[in-house]
């Protein structure tokens, strides 16, 4: 800052506060290291335990193969398992994606109006709780292209914790604030983009974070319920195939790969919204003291 | 020596014939659970009036001063601005700000962003509205926090913050509600004297909610006492005094006497308000 920018009235209150640098290691902080460190060492040792215990006792192949046979059999079977990873992720994203784009919207029309909010707030809500096993064969009759219906599941699962967050965060605004954007004669669309979205975002980024796990859970399961092969099947049907087969190797390859998904889709958007609300928000602040 | 104060404190407040910025007649509020929270309120601020609205907690402060705000409003009674421009239906267009007890700032934006929210509700050009706000903020003392965040600066600063995104547009009305009460004293007493500094230099009307009697004194030219249940005016007490204050005004007789004639009026609205009980 430019010595001629300095205060024109010395402030007697106080300084800005400090900000600490904290010292770094490959570009991530000293403090976050344990993070990352200790569930790995977690990892690794019951993969560990896992291997011996199989060994020890001998356990068949078809009961519970070890982790390393896992590891090798996704390895020689990933021609065909990584496309049907692509075929589920790609499900889950789009699904996930179609769920941002219809939660926001709903909810910000929602926002629009108390009424409308509450006429069609309960029919999100059964469209939430009715078990996604139940109605996935329905869509799948009526949806005649498979992967479409698969990603409606999807969409279903995933759709409502965006739309609830986010409604709950466009009518989170600082009502004082709301009182200035009156004063000042803000619009509706004003009060909207520069008030209402922003107060929304973090809401909106937590329902993501759950929305992201749920998609991808709502393609397996869909994909379960259709249990339709081919060459354009995801990791739900190579689960179920291996099972037929009594390639157990393959079968815990494929839930693996689910799970690793699982994890890398919630550590992406976990660092989005990290990334997006670390200068402001509570949540992603560090306490001082 | 007090006439003499007196005289030097009477060269700013408009004459006895001027218009008024505002005029309150027979204003009352009825809350849809019952509250009375004003009855009959009638009340003329001058132009380049500093006032202060005096009371006890709970005697309809906020809620006189939200109505001259335009938020909400009155059951009874009309608030006209006399002085203000006034659009095609009639509705008076007056050039307001207000200031909250709290900074009230958007977290996710800097302050300087803070301080360009009216003038781009306005649309007022981006370039002009950053110049205008970095104006602003040097203005309060806060000229190198312009891209500090709300949660990176003191209560203090976030006040002036706030104080100067009311003064980015240049009003002809500030309204203040309580602006310093969550603060320390020591910071008070500064913000104080900015906030006498900021209106000396600018001409604006200024009305101030609170509810201590050292700081109307202090700072008003004119305190109105207001007593709870129902919410209404008891006092209308003249308090001039030079401006800019001097170093020992807080310990002067004339401040005294004001603030023990404040005193006596805020007595009597608690009375009051004791009484209906
Ligand atoms: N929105 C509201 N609904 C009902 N009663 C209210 C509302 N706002 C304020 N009141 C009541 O009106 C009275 C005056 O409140 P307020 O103007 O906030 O007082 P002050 O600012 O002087 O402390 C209080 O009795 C309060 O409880
Ligand atoms: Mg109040």
């Amino acid at each position: 800052m430019a010595e001629a920018a300095r205060p024109a009235i010395t402030i007697g209150d106080d300084a800005p506060p400090v900000i600490l640098q904290h010292k770094r290691v490959l570009g991530v902080s000293v403090a976050t290291w344990p993070k990352i460190l200790m569930p790995l060492a977690v990892g690794i040792l019951a993969l560990a335990g896992w291997e011996l215990a199989v060994r020890l006792q001998g356990i068949p192949v078809y009961i519970l193969p070890g982790p390393i046979l896992i590891a090798k059999t996704m390895v020689a079977d990933w021609g065909t398992l990584s496309g049907s990873l692509w075929i589920t992720l790609s499900i889950s994203l789009a699904a996930l994606s179609a769920a941002v784009v219809l939660g926001v919207s709903l909810s910000v029309l929602f926002a629009q109006s108390k009424w409308v909010e509450l006429s069609f707030f309960p029919y999100a809500v059964i469209l939430q709780v009715t078990p996604i096993v139940a109605i996935a064969p329905l869509i799948i009759i009526w949806v005649n292209d498979v992967k479409l219906s698969l990603l409606i599941c999807a969409w279903i699962v995933a759709f409502f914790p965006i739309l609830s967050n986010t409604t709950l965060g466009l009518n989170s605004a600082d009502h004082n604030l709301l009182n200035l954007f009156q004063l000042y004669k803000a619009t509706r669309f004003q009060t909207l983009m520069n008030l209402r979205l922003p107060s929304a975002l973090p809401y909106f980024l937590g329902g993501l974070k759950i929305s992201g796990g749920l998609a991808l859970i709502g393609a397996v399961v869909a994909e379960f319920v259709a249990g339709t092969g081919g060459s354009q099947s995801g990791l739900a049907y190579r689960i179920l195939e291996s099972g037929y087969q009594l390639r157990i190797p393959r079968m815990f390859a494929a839930l693996f790969m689910i799970s690793i998904s699982g994890i890398v889709i919630f550590m992406c958007l976990s660092l989005l919204s990290h990334l997006a609300l670390r200068r402001w928000h509570e949540s992603a602040l560090k306490r001082e003291n | 020596m007090i006439a003499a104060d007196n005289a030097a404190a009477n060269a700013r407040p408009a004459g006895p014939s001027a218009r008024p910025v505002v005029a309150v007649r027979g204003v009352a509020k009825l809350f849809s659970n019952g509250t009375l929270a004003l009855q009959n309120v009638d009340l003329d601020i001058g132009r380049h009036q500093f006032m202060s609205l005096l009371g006890p907690s709970g005697c309809g402060k906020s809620t006189l001063l939200r109505m001259i705000a335009g938020l909400g409003s009155a059951s009874a009674g009309t608030i006209d601005w006399p002085e203000a421009d006034h659009d095609a239906h009639g509705a008076a267009l007056p050039r307001l700000s207000f200031v909250f007890q709290e900074p009230t700032l958007m977290p996710w934006a800097s302050a300087i962003k803070n301080v360009m929210l009216p003038l781009k509700l306005a649309g007022v050009p981006k370039e002009e509205r950053r110049a205008r706000a970095a104006e602003a903020l040097a203005m309060v003392g806060l000229g190198a926090f312009e891209n500090a965040y709300p949660r990176e600066l003191s209560g203090g600063m976030k006040m002036r913050v706030s104080i100067a995104r009311g003064m980015v547009t240049k009003p002809d009305v500030l309204l203040m509600d309580e602006p310093f009460a969550a603060l320390d004293e020591i910071t008070r007493f500064k913000l104080n004297n900015d906030l006498l500094e900021l209106w000396h230099a600018s001409n604006f009307t200024v009305v101030f909610v609170t509810h201590s009697v050292f700081e109307s004194v202090y700072l008003s030219q004119r305190i109105v006492v207001m007593a709870a249940r129902p919410g209404r005016i008891i006092a209308d007490l003249d308090t001039a005094a030079p401006y800019p204050r001097a170093p020992d005004y807080r310990t002067s007789p004339l401040y005294n006497d004001h603030c023990r004639r404040a005193s006596q009026a805020l007595e009597v609205a608690m009375g009051h308000a004791l009484g209906a009980h």
